[in-house]
């Protein structure tokens, strides 16, 4: 297979001390009938970390991404969460262990304000039985985290319809984060934004990253992670390929690889492969 | 844990909305603009104008007995109103509605006439009794994922089968005496306070509780609702139930005022002036959006119509009609003031 030689060249960096990295995923693998998502799998996130996940469309990153947050379940291999493998049978069992996902659908309600959003299933209440929203504190707490991560939208009572598509980002990502969450996983977050979202969006994960936060960030577009993350790993037909910190690699060399891998599917007769990279 | 505290600088390259996160509040003119924006405003003044008219045009309409007529009139409208339009901001519909209003009276008749349970036991026998009937609505509609607009279609027919069945099609006196009677329905003004006591609770139901944030999540992304956490399908199973509780009691009191159990009647009127007022008031058909306030004014609005061209003499077929052109205005005038919402607050926005 010629994406193993290339991953020999570019080899993953140097091991770590199990004591650095939060999040451990071992020789995962994921089939959907005959086609073969993720062959064999092995991505280390480290703790404080911010790591890039690229690849094409159909590679396999969002099969991965899915495992992480509990949607899909791996065929074999584990996960290992602070060194203790976990078992996440569904979304809710990620988030009960500290991972949560801000998916590209966002989840959110358009009709509510921000702050209910902020707060959506597990709304602060007053009043015992009567479960009376907690309006005044929902919307200062709202206030006073988002001013925290130093997002500035115009109003919390704002309904989040009437926000740009980078702030509804931003309340995404301030949901996931407000309850201490150990890994974040981003899907695809500057998706479909221009230029001034994407900086919005780009200030508030390094922010994130600043206080510690350690983070997959799932990208097709790896110029945008240069800007972002630590290190960045590449996922191609299932296996990843390519695993190196941020400063021990460049935009160049990202881009010579890339080209190279595509010169090589090409000279090794997987051209429909590749074209057909959209099909199933 | 180790966390690097490095507090690392804004980049740069921060385009900082101009806007301070409180920034949004306007000055007065802009105050007053949203003020008319808001959906219930605006469909308080078209009732104030129509209270107006009538009161003008005619000497009977503005007096303390035809205010007795009207409100008895809008009870029903009012409290199931306000029931739908908990149900259509979930983003679903509750058809037999109206029939468990006809309905449920006639459990109480049969219990407390016949087998000589205490009125209050029967009474609360029926209103258990809607509750499983709700239940089975908002069963029908999650489980199975019907669309509950044929559930309860298919329930409206059959409750109506059923009332037909065990009345004989006969109609029946209902008629209570004392304290008892007075209290439900006696005291001329009893179903009004009743029905806004109906209104209040569903008010707290949707405006004021954890509940009411799950029903509009529910109806305003299903999906999203659910991947935060919310029960969705327990929202909508709950205000099933509710709106048929709502509608047999507010159908008990009016029987009492009544006095007749008419199975002539199907509920189809109580139930589509319910809609209506639901909608004219500012609730969306589609879900993620509801007014209760709104829903009462709609109520309102309708009671003045109905009993103003009843008064001036008008054909009562006329009701229709003129029903049918502010439910169209209602609509139009709904998405004409969002849009206008929405583009002010594209404009704070930039």
């Amino acid at each position: 297979m010629s994406s193993t030689e290339a991953g020999a060249t570019a080899a993953p960096s140097a091991p770590l001390s199990t004591a650095d990295v939060i999040l451990d995923v071992q020789h995962v693998s994921k089939a959907f009938g005959a086609i073969v998502a993720l062959a064999d799998v092995s991505l280390q996130l480290r703790r404080g970390e911010v790591l890039g996940l690229v690849g094409d469309n159909g590679a396999g990153k969002s099969t991965l991404a899915k495992i992480i947050c509990g949607f899909h379940q791996p065929d074999s291999g584990k996960i290992l969460l602070e060194g203790k493998e976990i078992q996440l049978h569904s979304v809710q069992d990620a988030r009960r262990h500290g991972i949560d996902t801000v998916y590209q659908d966002l989840a959110l309600v358009p009709q509510l304000p921000v702050y209910a959003n902020l707060y959506l299933g597990r709304e602060s209440t007053v009043g015992g039985p009567l479960h009376l929203l907690a309006r005044s504190k929902m919307r200062r707490v709202a206030r006073e985290y988002l001013r925290s991560i130093k997002v500035n939208l115009p109003n919390v009572d704002a309904d989040v319809e009437t926000l740009s598509g980078g702030q509804r980002q931003a309340v995404a990502v301030a949901r996931a984060t407000r309850s201490q969450v150990k890994v974040l996983l981003l899907d695809e977050p500057l998706a479909a934004m221009g230029a001034r979202e994407s900086s919005l969006i780009i200030d508030l994960i390094k922010d994130l990253a600043s206080r510690g936060q350690s983070m997959i960030v799932v990208d097709h577009n790896y110029t945008h992670l240069f800007e972002l993350c630590d290190r960045l790993a590449v996922l191609q037909d299932g296996v990843i390929t390519f695993d190196k910190l941020i400063s021990e690699t460049s935009l160049q060399e990202m881009t010579d690889y890339m080209v190279s891998e595509y010169r090589n599917q090409l000279g090794t007769g997987r051209t429909e492969r590749v074209n057909g990279a959209n099909g199933p | 844990m180790a966390k690097p505290v490095t507090t690392a600088p804004i980049a740069a390259t921060a385009p900082a909305p101009p806007t301070s996160p409180d920034a949004g509040w306007a000055p007065a003119g802009r105050q007053l603009r949203r003020v008319l924006e808001r959906r219930e405003i605006a469909i308080f003044l078209v009732a104030v104008v129509l209270f107006v008219y009538f009161s003008t045009t005619t000497s009977a309409f503005a007096t303390v007995d035809n205010m007795v007529t009207m409100t008895q009139f809008m009870a029903p409208i009012a409290a199931i109103g306000a029931a739908e339009a908990v149900i259509l901001t979930t983003g679903e519909v509750d058809l037999s509605s109206g029939t468990a209003f006809i309905f449920f009276p006639f459990v109480v008749y049969f219990l407390w006439a016949n087998a000589g349970v205490p009125l209050v036991a029967a009474i609360l026998v029926a209103l258990a009794c809607a509750a499983v009937f709700g239940l089975l609505n908002g069963v029908l509609t999650t489980m199975f994922g019907l669309p509950s607009f044929v559930t309860t279609l298919a329930t409206f027919s059959a409750l109506y089968g059923v009332m037909l069945v065990t009345s004989n099609s006969v109609q029946e006196t209902f008629s209570l005496t004392g304290t008892g009677g007075n209290v439900l329905g006696g005291y001329s003004w009893s179903e009004i306070l009743w029905a806004l006591g109906c209104v209040a609770f569903i008010f707290y139901l949707l405006h004021l509780s954890r509940f009411g944030s799950h029903v509009v999540a529910a109806g305003g992304n299903l999906l999203g609702a659910a991947e935060a956490g919310v029960p969705v399908q327990r929202v909508k199973i709950w205000s099933f139930m509710m709106i048929s509780v709502i509608s047999a009691f507010i159908g008990i009191i009016d029987a009492a005022r009544i006095t007749t159990l008419d199975p002539g009647n199907d509920g189809t009127q109580e139930m589509f002036y319910a809609i209506a007022a639901a909608i004219i008031g500012g609730t969306a058909m589609t879900g993620g959006r509801g007014t209760i306030i709104g829903s009462l004014i709609g109520a309102l609005v309708l009671g003045i119509l109905y009993d103003g061209l009843d008064i001036k003499g008008v054909n009562a077929s006329y009701f229709q009609l003129v029903l049918g052109v502010a439910i169209l205005a209602a609509m139009i005038a709904n998405v004409q003031l969002r849009r206008a919402a929405m583009r002010r607050w594209r404009s704070i926005r930039r």
